[in-house]
């Protein structure tokens, strides 16, 4: 291609024309990425390490073991994986949008971005349903002796080692775990979903814009672009979330 | 934009349905590692396992999860169609992550062991009494 020819004899760094051969918002939003990633990697990396210093941590197996409307049902990462689904393809709705956006395809962007926010709402729903269904749970755990109906809280964990009790009709009784235990997961889904909050409602602009048609008049739809790294820098977040609470 | 220097930028080519086809081969792709990882995940929980077993699956996790960044990063993003110097100001940078975890994980697992030996044997069916203060 020739463009490609001309970006291998170009000399970048003569003067005269942008050595990334970005727009700078777009650089920026790189920057900005990275050192959101190094905030969220701190914060993973504290979880990994209250986690190896204690003797016992619970299983998220056993955990995230609930599925709306399914009651009861030993559903071991069955809803996680939903939003997960959900999020990887509202990912790609957001890479269909920006492709429209290259062809200066007005419907295309509309109709892609209409999709993306709805992927991220639903993401939104599931997380709400998830912790409602973690902070109301009730778990039987021995205390001092007793046994208490507990939920997970960033105060309580009711999912510590096996209590050499059982509950009424046989229900499975555990001693209080690490308490840390909810307060890096509340700590850090929400921290993410506060992330997926504000690219919701960033694209939700992006979508009146792309509407009223101010990308049109511009000439180029290098915003949704920007947005489209954003959300995408989202579910990449989410890739080590799912990694570190759910997975191992 | 309005650059009061007039900059030469070349934009990508917009492509055609070799760009969709690209997007929804990752997309299968990111698909499928997912469902080995939750394969894996299921695995360790259902079959009873060796403690090294259960770690190498672990780690066999955490390469499929970088991959699936890879991916993201590279064809989602569009990292990969950048020039090379911007790609390493971005990636560069993130290699200092693979002293951050080696040094703190092994931090935490110093501490476990220290309070191990200092503070007797671990008490892992004792009730923790803090817990019962409540909500909050």
């Amino acid at each position: 291609m020739a463009t490609a020819h001309a970006q291998m004899e170009t000399k970048w760094w003569s003067g005269g024309k942008s050595p990334f051969n970005v727009e700078y918002g777009k650089l920026m939003m790189w920057y900005f990425l990275m050192s959101d990633a190094f905030t969220f990697g701190a914060f993973l990396i504290s979880y990994g390490t209250i986690r190896f210093s204690q003797n016992y941590w619970p299983d998220p197996n056993q955990v995230f073991n609930a599925f709306p409307l399914a009651g009861h049902a030993n559903l071991p990462l069955a809803f996680v994986s939903l939003m997960t689904f959900i999020l990887i393809v509202s990912s790609v709705t957001m890479v269909l949008a920006v492709h429209a956006g290259h062809k200066n395809d007005k419907q295309g962007v509309i109709k892609w971005m209409i999709w993306t926010v709805i992927g991220g709402i639903a993401f939104l729903a599931c997380q709400a349903w998830e912790w409602t269904h973690l902070i109301t749970g009730d778990h039987l755990a021995l205390i001092n002796g007793e046994v208490k109906e507990l939920g997970t809280t960033v105060t309580m964990n009711p999912w510590g080692p096996a209590a050499n009790v059982t509950g009424h009709e046989g229900h499975h009784v555990s001693t209080p775990g690490p308490v840390a235990f909810g307060g890096y997961f509340f700590g850090i889904t929400g921290f993410h979903g506060f992330h997926v909050l504000s690219g919701v409602v960033i694209n939700i602009v992006m979508l009146i814009m792309a509407i009223n048609g101010t990308f049109e008049r511009k000439g180029h739809y290098w915003m949704i672009e920007k947005a489209g790294l954003y959300w995408h820098f989202v579910d990449l977040v989410w890739v080590f979330v799912f990694l570190c609470f759910y997975l191992i | 934009m309005e650059h009061s220097v007039q900059e030469i930028t070349f934009h990508h080519e917009p492509g055609g349905d070799e760009v969709v086809k690209k997007i929804i081969k990752t997309t299968v792709l990111l698909s499928v590692i997912t469902v080995i990882e939750l394969g894996l995940g299921l695995l360790m929980y259902a079959v009873p396992m060796a403690g090294a077993l259960t770690l190498f699956l672990k780690g066999v996790i955490v390469i499929l999860s970088l991959a699936k960044a890879f991916y993201i990063v590279g064809v989602f993003m569009h990292l990969g169609d950048e020039l090379k110097n911007l790609i390493m100001t971005i990636v560069l940078p993130l290699l200092l992550f693979i002293w951050f975890i080696a040094a703190f994980l092994y931090e935490g697992n110093s501490w476990k062991n220290l309070r191990n030996t200092y503070n007797g044997a671990p008490e892992v069916t004792a009730p923790a009494a803090p817990h019962a203060e409540g909500k909050h």
